[in-house]
């Protein structure tokens, strides 16, 4: 069963399946043996790098949605002492350029477990894995970019929807779950969305630290093969590919989730 | 019919309420520490790490490195206005051609990352020096820093459309059609009435186009550009010393956070009129 999924999945692969871009693209075009899959072009290793972006991104996402709405709940309680520490987590990681916070993380991590295991008496050089660096610093800079989006959607839930909560004896995490968060995702799907579009192209900066994603493998591809204007080029299309079918998903998502709403 | 015949005598004040220990308050204290914890941290790591040798010898190029982000920074974000204004306008027009031109250009510059139309320009364009040279522009592509500057120019300029392009049809319609009962030709109701009405709405927009563009320049220390993070990575690529990081963030925050300040003090003044 498994065997037929994975050849189901290998013949439906966009890129480098029987019918994948590449594959037809280096069968008809004469340049175009430069992007077939295989051993004589470059194909496979850049539909390679395209599964690591997406998967860099996907990851990040719930991690940095959950830090973001927990940031959000601490920005706006009654405690002055929490909203101070949110504040000063989203002002940090909204200042700092992507790619310092990528290069302070990834070099931070390191110094911090090797001294950790320095600790034990463990002495020995650690590199950690890019991807895993990735996730961490594009999830602190998406998490502090979606407490504010999910704040201002907090702030335009009327006070009576947890009111209403208390008189039915919710319980405070059962108001926060069937009644405040339906119309939470309603309203701050829109930024969201937005956010979602610049976590794919914040991705780019995990090639700085050699995570092989698409724009590394594309440029791996152009140093060797010195066509960088076309190599780079697909790596432009392949970023504005993963751009518009995803802002068609969020689009059919936004319609979904306002489907209760009165249409006007 | 009663009188009060007497008056309650006084009573001490009720108990105040026990201050409580909440979740919050904890999670709020253990936050606070950590960052605290975090900053002892970063100051530590500079004092003992201190030295006046690389102090002397990295301090004037951290200063070079800002100057040349800021450069930077300045001149994309004015060319980059310019560059705007033909495409809000070629936006807005009815031509369906320059419609779709204009439209094309916004989208695929604002889906497509800011570091692959920089690698696009200089690896990219770089490639067809022959050509190039026989143009007479090798001496701009061969630049990285002119390169950058391209690069961000184009980038900008697609969002400066689009915050142009919104500010400008936020204005209400009665104002273009009160001008024109007024007989105030359209140019000038356009300078005189339009924009300045556009503009307000467009600050906050704006500011924030200028603060991603300050964040965005880091990318052009990965072509060769000694700017801030360029000079950044060049000193942590001869000492392995990470303080080198943490004064690039200081730096970027402070510029950031003035800038934020700076932004925000404009918008309140300019818009105290419409405060009620």
């Amino acid at each position: 069963m498994s065997g037929f999924f994975s050849a189901l999945f290998s013949a439906l692969d966009p890129l480098c399946g029987p019918i994948g871009l590449f594959s037809l693209f280096g069968a008809l075009v004469d340049n175009g043996s430069l992007i077939a899959c295989g051993d004589a072009g470059w194909g496979d290793e850049i539909a390679f790098g395209v599964k690591i972006t997406i998967g860099l991104a996907i990851v990040t996402l719930p991690v940095g949605l959950v830090i973001g709405f927990l940031i959000a709940l601490a920005a706006q309680s009654e405690e002055k002492l929490l909203r101070l520490a949110a504040g000063i987590y989203t002002t940090i990681f909204r200042g700092l350029p992507e790619l310092l916070t990528l290069f302070i993380i990834y070099y931070g991590l390191q110094i911090l477990i090797q001294a950790v295991f320095a600790w034990f008496g463990y002495e020995e050089r650690i590199e950690i894995n890019a991807f895993f660096a990735g996730v961490v610093a594009l999830s602190v800079v998406f998490s502090s970019y979606a407490s504010e989006v999910l704040l201002s959607a907090f702030r335009a839930i009327p006070h009576g929807q947890y009111e209403a909560g208390d008189a039915l004896g919710l319980h405070r995490g059962r108001t926060m779950r069937l009644v405040i968060l339906p119309q939470l995702v309603r309203i701050a799907l829109p930024g969201l969305t937005n956010l979602w579009l610049i976590l794919l192209k914040d991705t780019s900066y995990a090639s700085a630290i050699g995570l092989a994603e698409i724009l590394r493998q594309t440029g791996i591809a152009a140093r060797v093969s010195k066509e960088a204007f076309f190599f780079y080029f697909i790596a432009c299309m392949l970023y504005l590919t993963l751009a518009t079918i995803s802002s068609v998903g969020l689009g059919f998502l936004e319609s979904w989730a306002k489907r209760s709403e009165v249409r006007r | 019919m009663t009188a009060v015949s007497q008056l309650i005598p006084p009573r001490p004040a009720p108990a105040s309420a026990k201050r409580r220990i909440t979740g919050a308050k904890v999670a709020a204290i253990a936050v606070l520490a950590l960052w605290a914890l975090l900053a002892v941290a970063l100051v530590l790591t500079v004092v003992n790490g201190w030295e006046e040798a690389k102090f002397l010898r990295y301090g004037p190029r951290y200063l070079h490195g800002l100057w040349t982000t800021i450069s930077l920074v300045v001149l994309a974000v004015v060319l980059g206005a310019l560059l705007s204004l033909p495409v809000a306008f070629a936006r807005m027009s009815n031509n369906r051609v320059l419609n779709t031109v204009a439209y094309a250009y916004v989208y695929i510059f604002r889906s497509t990352p800011l570091l692959a139309q920089l690698f696009l320009i200089y690896y990219g364009l770089g490639s067809f020096r022959p050509q190039l040279e026989t143009v007479g522009l090798w001496w701009f592509f061969r630049e990285a820093w002119y390169c950058g500057l391209l690069s961000f120019v184009l980038n900008t300029a697609a969002y400066q459309a689009e915050i142009l392009r919104g500010a400008i049809q936020s204005v209400p319609r009665g104002q273009h059609e009160g001008a024109a009962a007024l007989g105030i030709p359209k140019y000038i109701a356009f300078r005189k009435i339009i924009l300045p009405q556009a503009l307000i709405v467009a600050l906050r927009p704006y500011g924030n186009e200028i603060i991603l563009m300050i964040k965005g320049s880091a990318v052009v220390s990965i072509v060769t550009v000694y700017d801030l993070m360029g000079e950044t990575r060049y000193a942590f690529s001869r000492t392995f010393d990470y303080q080198t990081y943490l004064w690039a963030a200081i730096f970027y925050l402070a510029i950031v956070e003035a800038l934020r300040h700076v932004l925000a003090f404009l918008e309140a003044r300019l818009t105290r009129h419409l405060k009620r």
